[in-house]
Parts: C-alpha cells; sequence; structure tokens
C-alpha cells in the first residue's frame, strides 16, 4: 500500500550562510523536503533518508503530479521503512534541480539563474545542509540514516561529521570512495554534456536551450554501470528489433533501443538539469571522507557513535561488495556495533530499489531493531 | 538452551570479546550476550540464518568461512574466544580457517563429530559402507561433512601445526560424557568440544 494522499513537498529556507568546502559561501538556500508518518512526542522516531545521484526529496506515496516515489517499494505504511511507525524525511540535495537550492534557481545576488555559477557541492556540505534542516525540524537526533548508493555515501558522512545526531546508519550498495574506473565513468559522462553544442559552457538556460543528446548519452553510460552483464543477457539478450541484422547504425539490437530510451526519457521527460548532473558527478568523485584522516577509513569512522547496517550485492560491479568490505572492516577496526548483508541478486546497482526477500528480510528486521531502540529509551525517559 | 551451548557457556569468562563462526541463528551469541555480558560479532554464510541473526539482535557478518577473510576483517589476538560449532568439517580447508581462528583469537572452541566413533568403525568394517547415524545423517554424495576425521587426526593436526589442546570434552549425541569416553574418547565418543589455543 502506498501512502495515499498525494504527498506535499515542502520548503525550508535556511537562515544561517552555508560555507562550502570549496570555499564559496552560500548566503542564503533553500532545501525542499517530504515527510511522512508522524514525528511522536520526543521527536525521537525520525528517519532521514538520503537520495542518489538522480533522486529528489518524492521517495515514497503518490505526489500531486501522481508520481510514485523512489523509494516506494520500500517506505510507507507497513513497509520496510514503516510510516507508521517512523517520521521519515526525504531532501532534495542542494544543487538539484527539483526545488531545493541549484543550477536552475534565481542567484539572489544577480537575479539570474545560477546555470553554471552554482559552487561546487560536496557531500559534506550536503551533509551540513541536512543537518540545518534537521534543526528547523527540531529533532535532536535521527533515529537513522537511510541511503543506498550516493544516498549511502551521505549516510557514512553524516556518521563522521555529526557522530551525536544519529542512532542508526544503514550504508546500502555504497563505496568509501569512488574507484579511477568510477571516476573515469563521470568523467565520460560529463564530457558527454559538455561536448554537447547546446551546452554552452553551462549557461544554456540563457540561451534558452538544453544539451539533451549529451544528458541523454551521460545518462545511457550511467545507466549501464547500474546494471548487471547477466541481468541484462537474460533481459535483452542479442535480441534484434527486426528479424534481420540491416548492416547500418540505426537501433538493431533491443538493448541499444533500451538504452536510447532511458537516455532520452531522462533527458526530456525527466526534465533533469545538465548542470546538476555534472555537480552531483563531481560530489561522487570527491566523496573520500578518509582524505581527512590521513587516508585511513578506520581513523575516518573512529567517532563515529552509530550502529551499523552495510548492505551489498553480489551482481552490482559500480559498487561492488569488496568497497562494502571496506566500510564494514573500517567499523570493526573500531569495535563498532555492524551487521553486514550481501544480497544475491542479477540486478546489479539498481538491486537496492527492487524487491528481493533476503534484502527486505534483513532490512526489515534491522528497522524492527532501530524502532526497538527507540521504544527501549522511550521506558528509559 | 541445547547441552552443547551450554558445555560453550561455561567456558566462557564474563564481558570477553567472542567471534561465532557460522553463528547460524545467533542464539548461542545472544546467550552469551545476555548471560555473560559477552560482546561480538558472528559470521554466517546462509540468507535465511543472517535474517534470523538480525532478528535475533545480533551483530552479524555475512561471509563464506572458505573465502578465509577472518584475517581481513579482524586483527591479531581481537577476541578473547573465536567459537565454531559444527562447522570445521564442512569447509575446504579446516587447517587453513583453524590458522585463522588462532590468529585473530586468544582462544579458540571447536566441536565436530568424532568419524572414529565406535558405530562408524563397525558400519565401515562389517557394513562395508559409509556410516550414517544421528550425527552424521547423510548419505556420502550427498553430506555438507567433506572433511571427516578423528579426534585422534584433530589431534595429530595440532600437534603438527603447534596448536596446543587446552582442553577436550567428549562428549555422546545427547552432550553427556562418561567414564568410557574419558577412557577411550577416540572410539566412544561422539562429538568433543576442544579448546585450543597457539602454543
Amino acid at each position: 500500500m502506498s501512502i495515499s494522499n498525494p504527498t506535499v513537498p515542502q520548503t525550508f529556507n535556511a537562515s544561517t550562510p552555508l560555507q562550502l568546502i570549496s570555499g564559496s559561501v552560500l548566503n542564503e538556500y533553500q532545501l525542499v523536503y517530504e515527510t511522512y508518518g508522524q514525528l511522536n512526542a520526543d521527536k525521537s522516531n525520525a528517519i532521514l533518508v538520503c537520495h542518489a545521484l538522480s533522486g529528489d526529496h518524492h521517495v515514497a506515496g503518490i505526489d500531486a503530479d501522481g508520481k510514485t516515489g523512489w523509494w516506494d517499494g520500500y517506505i510507507g505504511p507497513g513497509k520496510v521503512i514503516d510510516t507508521d511507525q517512523f517520521f521519515v524525511v526525504c531532501s532534495n540535495n542542494l544543487g538539484g534541480c527539483r526545488g531545493s537550492t541549484g543550477p536552475t534557481t534565481i542567484n539572489p545576488q544577480t537575479g539570474k539563474v545560477y546555470g553554471a555559477d552554482f559552487p561546487i557541492i560536496t557531500c559534506k556540505d550536503w551533509v551540513a545542509s541536512q543537518n540545518e534542516l534537521r534543526k528547523h525540524l527540531e529533532i535532536d537526533q535521527w533515529a537513522a540514516l537511510v541511503g543506498g548508493s550516493m544516498g549511502g555515501m551521505q549516510v557514512m558522512q553524516w556518521a563522521i561529521d555529526y557522530p551525536n545526531r544519529l542512532r542508526h546508519a544503514v550504508v546500502i550498495a555504497a563505496a568509501p570512495k569512488l574507484s579511477a574506473q568510477n571516476i573515469a565513468f563521470n568523467e565520460v559522462a560529463r564530457r558527454a554534456i559538455m561536448s554537447d553544442p547546446e551546452f554552452h559552457e553551462g549557461r544554456f538556460l540563457e540561451h534558452n536551450t538544453v544539451p539533451k543528446s549529451g544528458l541523454a548519452l551521460a545518462r545511457m553510460l550511467g545507466h549501464l554501470t547500474y546494471l548487471s552483464d547477466d541481468m541484462m543477457g537474460s533481459k535483452f539478450g542479442r535480441e534484434l528489433r527486426e528479424d534481420k541484422l540491416q548492416y547500418n547504425f540505426d537501433v538493431e539490437f533491443q538493448v541499444e533501443s533500451y538504452l536510447r530510451y532511458q537516455g532520452e526519457k531522462f533527458a526530456t521527460k525527466m526534465n533533469f538539469d545538465a548542470n546538476t548532473y555534472l555537480l552531483m558527478t563531481k560530489a561522487l568523485d570527491y566523496f573520500d571522507p578518509a582524505a581527512d584522516y590521513g587516508h585511513d577509513l578506520s581513523k575516518a569512522l573512529a567517532n563515529a557513535k552509530a550502529k551499523f547496517l552495510v548492505v551489498s550485492f553480489t551482481s552490482d560491479w559500480r559498487f561492488s561488495p569488496q568497497r562494502s568490505h571496506e566500510i564494514v572492516k573500517a567499523l570493526l577496526d573500531n569495535d563498532a556495533d555492524v551487521s553486514y548483508a550481501e544480497i544475491t541478486s542479477e540486478h546489479g546497482h539498481d538491486a537496492f530499489l527492487l524487491p528481493n526477500a533476503h534484502y527486505e528480510g534483513i532490512f526489515a528486521n534491522y528497522m524492527q531493531r532501530v524502532l526497538d531502540d527507540i521504544k527501549t529509551a522511550e521506558v528509559a525517559a | 538452551m541445547s547441552t552443547e551451548f551450554k558445555l560453550i557457556a561455561d567456558l566462557i569468562a564474563p564481558k570477553s570479546r567472542v567471534l561465532d563462526l557460522g553463528c547460524g541463528d545467533g542464539l548461542l551469541l545472544q546467550h552469551l550476550i545476555k548471560h555473560h555480558q559477552v560482546n561480538g560479532y558472528g559470521m554466517e554464510l546462509d540468507a535465511q540464518k543472517t535474517i534470523q541473526a538480525v532478528k535475533n539482535g545480533l551483530n552479524v557478518i555475512q561471509s563464506d568461512l572458505n573465502s578465509y577473510d577472518l584475517s581481513y576483517y579482524f586483527d591479531e589476538d581481537s577476541f578473547d574466544y573465536v567459537i565454531m560449532t559444527q562447522a570445521l568439517q564442512v569447509v575446504s580447508r579446516p587447517d587453513k580457517l583453524l590458522e585463522q581462528m588462532l590468529n585473530v583469537g586468544k582462544n579458540c572452541i571447536v566441536t565436530f563429530p568424532n568419524f572414529g566413533y565406535w558405530r562408524n568403525r563397525k558400519q565401515l568394517m562389517f557394513g562395508g559402507k559409509m556410516p550414517e547415524t544421528e550425527v552424521l545423517p547423510y548419505h556420502w554424495f550427498d553430506t555438507p561433512n567433506i572433511h571427516m576425521c578423528t579426534f585422534k587426526d584433530f589431534e595429530n593436526l595440532c600437534e603438527e601445526r603447534h596448536i596446543k589442546v587446552v582442553a577436550r570434552t567428549v562428549v555422546n549425541r545427547e552432550h553427556q560424557t562418561s567414564l568410557g569416553m574419558r577412557l577411550a574418547p577416540n572410539l566412544l565418543g561422539e562429538v568433543a568440544l576442544y579448546q585450543i589455543r597457539k602454543k
């Protein structure tokens, strides 16, 4: 069952300037967010969900446009993250293009859209802005932070930067930093966007245009890295659109058609901002919490107080189980409370959004533990 | 609680750090946490069992004991006890796993069935077939027990690899012991609980 009434986004207007890691300052900014469920009397049942690269604040339920939230399969009444029990918050990252301050919003200093002038954002900046939202919501401590992929990285950053502000950290299909291969894929995606003649050095909105083909190409590449070879093999194989080979460069194989469709859907129907794509992939590249601690992830996590659940998927080659092992190892070095599950799935990186009995079993039972902790705290109080 | 668990629990000092290999649903560890105030981790490969272990409130790391990653995850002597019940015989290289256990744990506790138990010997000697008993309830072709050994084999390995046998408790399938089992363990014992450590 989904949340029945259309969910309504809210806006938080930050009153204090945000000093960014890049050196720039955002004097004023907005975060758009949605909430689901009820905050309890002592505000101990709040969960912050951090979104992945192309996600936004609409994580569950159906919005006014009839769109279902990106993680609706796991968040809602009676679901893994049960909104009958938890108060779920999901905010749209800074630099995004769905309402939070980003390249498509007006720069108050110039009165024009930020476009290419929007400063470089890092994961630490996101977490700092989300912490302002926490203060605004008057939540002393999140019961849990939950995120997959880039969302999982934000969860890790939270546990390091604000150790007293969360009790549980659920890190799904993530990595402690990007590999050279990951960065290389991001760079090709960025080059695809920047090489589009409609890009105009990021000032495409002023030129009343959009680098659609570059964005579609970037998304095709990204999408390809989210899937597994096995999954593509079983879904498409070498199936042709027509009965026989045409010996030309039109779309001949079904997998080509599928990828083009995904790219075009992203660039046109979803209307995702090209500058946002550049910013988000750059933030991913920069993410390396261990760098501030002598490149020692164990040291980076030494101050973390949260209890962790780490989850990986066997066919995820973008952030393979091996990358999750690194996180688990660093937590074990600190004698942290951590559980780790390696889920068998053929769906690649995307598996964290899809139904899977083992995944749901682990995740739901872990969320029950989060709930038990809230109840124990209530009894103690 | 099973008698085997009780035998193990009696060996564990309160507030120890414990690693339970092949922890299953984690009931042993849960018991040790509750009654002996230990802390630690379970390792388990099976998906259903890891779900149960999470349900039972444990820190469980999903891992295949055949990947021999104990030394990847844990430093030398980081546990007071490393426990492994009835799993030694199912791994591909018991000697390697023992080595890793002894590396990350100051003390190790292992239990395994004795292939030299007289009923097994009888089936092989007179029946001319691989033993099938309550403790070893499999056919030769579908058994997970790929490295069966006798108590004598195990102790020989310990001797060879400089592993100190601190204590040995030999029991029957109900985990009871008798004078006979103490006198002729390799013939009369069905299951043994070994406490071992580095020499």
